[in-house]
C-alpha cells in the first residue's frame, strides 16, 4: 500500500470510527462505512490539510470511496 | 455564568446601536471581538473605548469581495473565529406596489445574502473546532409582517429559515445557529421620533416601553455562552410583547 494510501486509511478511520480492515480501497466512505454527507466535507477539509492540496468543491464531489480519494490525492502530488 | 473568556467573535454593524451594544456586551463577558461596519473612524473611536482584545475590520456588504475577506480577515486577527454576530442590516422602506427592484435587491443583498456568505465562511473553522455560535439579529417583522417592508420582512423571514436549515446540518457538531428578533428598540433612529410618534408605538408594546440596546446584547451573550448550547434554530423574541410567538 502506497504512503498516500496509508495516510488516507489512517485519518478514515479516525473520523468515522470504524475497524481498519473495513477500509478497504473499494469501501464507500457512505455506503459501506457509515459517514453522512457532513462527515464527507469533513474528509476533504481533512485529507486537504494532511497533504497539503486542495481539493475544489466539483472534485470533492466525485471522491467517494476511500480509492477515489487515494487516487485523487496521488495525482495532485505528481 | 456566560463567561466568554477566549472566545472570539465577529460583529457586522458594530458601528450600528444594537451592534455597538452586542460587541460591548461579549466584550465586557471576556471575549476578543473584532467589530465591523463601513465607517472606520467610528470603528476606530469605538475600539479605543473598549481597550485590548479589540480588532477592527471595515466591509461592505453589500460588495460580495469584501463580505467574502471578512471572515477570514477576522480568524486571522483573531487566531479564529467562535462567535459570529450577523448584526447588519438596513431598510428601504416602500409600499408594495412602488417598491423598485433596486430597493428589493440591496436589502436582500445586504440583510440576507450577505449573512449566507458569511456563514459560510465561518462554519468551515467551526467545523474543524466542534463548537460554534451564530447568530443573526433578525426582526419581528420578519414574523408578522409589516406594511411598507416587504423587502426587509422577506429578507429577515429569510434569515430565518436559513438558520433553521444550518442549524440543522451543524448541530451533531456542536454549532448552533440562532436568530434574535428585536421589536421596537431605543436607537439613535429612534430618538427622531416626536411624542407623538412614540406614543402610538408604545400602545403596541405591553411592557410599556421601548427596548435597549443592552436587552438585545443580553440576548446574545446567552446564545453565545456555553450554557445557551442546547439551544439551536430557535428565534428569541426580545419585544416587550408586542408580538407573543
Ligand atoms: N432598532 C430597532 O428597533 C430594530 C428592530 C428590529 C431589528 N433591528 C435590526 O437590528 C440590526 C441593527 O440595527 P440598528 O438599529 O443598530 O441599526 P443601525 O444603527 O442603523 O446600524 C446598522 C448597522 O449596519 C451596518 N451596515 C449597513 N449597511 C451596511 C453595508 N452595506 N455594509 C456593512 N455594514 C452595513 C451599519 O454600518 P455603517 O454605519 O458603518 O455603514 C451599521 O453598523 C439590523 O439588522 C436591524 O434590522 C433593529
Amino acid at each position: 500500500m502506497s504512503n498516500v494510501a496509508e495516510q488516507v486509511k489512517k485519518i478514515v478511520v479516525e473520523h468515522l470510527g470504524v475497524e481498519a480492515d473495513k477500509v478497504t480501497e473499494s469501501a464507500s466512505f457512505i455506503d459501506d462505512l457509515g459517514a453522512d454527507s457532513l462527515d464527507t466535507v469533513e474528509l476533504v477539509m481533512a485529507f486537504e490539510e494532511a497533504f497539503g492540496v486542495e481539493i475544489p468543491d466539483d472534485a470533492a464531489e466525485t471522491i467517494q470511496t476511500v480509492g477515489d480519494a487515494v487516487s485523487f490525492i496521488e495525482s495532485k502530488a505528481n | 455564568m456566560f463567561d466568554l473568556t477566549n472566545k472570539r467573535a465577529l460583529v457586522t454593524g458594530a458601528t450600528g446601536g444594537i451592534g455597538e451594544g452586542i460587541a460591548r456586551a461579549l466584550h465586557a463577558q471576556g471575549a476578543v471581538v473584532t467589530l465591523s461596519g463601513t465607517r472606520e473612524a467610528k470603528l476606530e473611536e469605538l475600539a479605543a473605548s473598549l481597550g485590548d482584545r479589540v480588532f477592527i475590520q471595515a466591509a461592505n456588504l453589500s460588495d460580495r469581495d469584501s463580505v467574502d475577506a471578512l471572515v477570514p480577515a477576522a480568524e486571522e486577527k483573531m487566531g479564529g473565529l467562535d462567535i459570529l454576530v450577523n448584526n447588519a442590516g438596513i431598510t428601504r422602506d416602500n409600499i408594495f406596489m412602488r417598491m423598485k427592484d433596486d430597493e428589493w435587491d440591496s436589502v436582500l443583498e445586504v440583510n440576507l445574502s450577505s449573512t449566507f456568505r458569511l456563514c459560510r465562511a465561518a462554519i468551515k473553522g467551526m467545523m474543524k473546532r466542534r463548537s460554534g455560535r451564530i447568530i443573526g439579529i433578525t426582526s419581528v417583522v420578519g414574523v408578522t409582517g409589516n406594511p411598507g417592508q416587504v423587502n426587509y420582512s422577506a429578507a429577515k423571514a429569510g434569515m430565518i429559515g436559513m438558520s433553521k436549515s444550518l442549524a440543522r446540518e451543524v448541530a451533531s457538531r456542536n454549532i448552533t445557529v440562532n436568530t434574535i428578533a428585536p421589536g421596537f428598540i431605543a436607537t439613535a433612529m429612534t430618538d427622531e421620533l416626536n411624542d407623538k410618534q412614540r406614543e402610538s408605538i408604545l400602545t403596541s408594546v405591553p411592557a410599556g416601553r421601548l427596548g435597549s440596546v443592552e436587552d438585545i446584547a443580553a440576548a446574545a451573550v446567552y446564545l453565545a455562552s456555553d450554557e445557551g448550547g442546547y439551544v439551536t434554530g430557535q428565534t428569541l423574541h426580545v419585544n416587550g410583547g408586542m408580538a407573543m410567538i
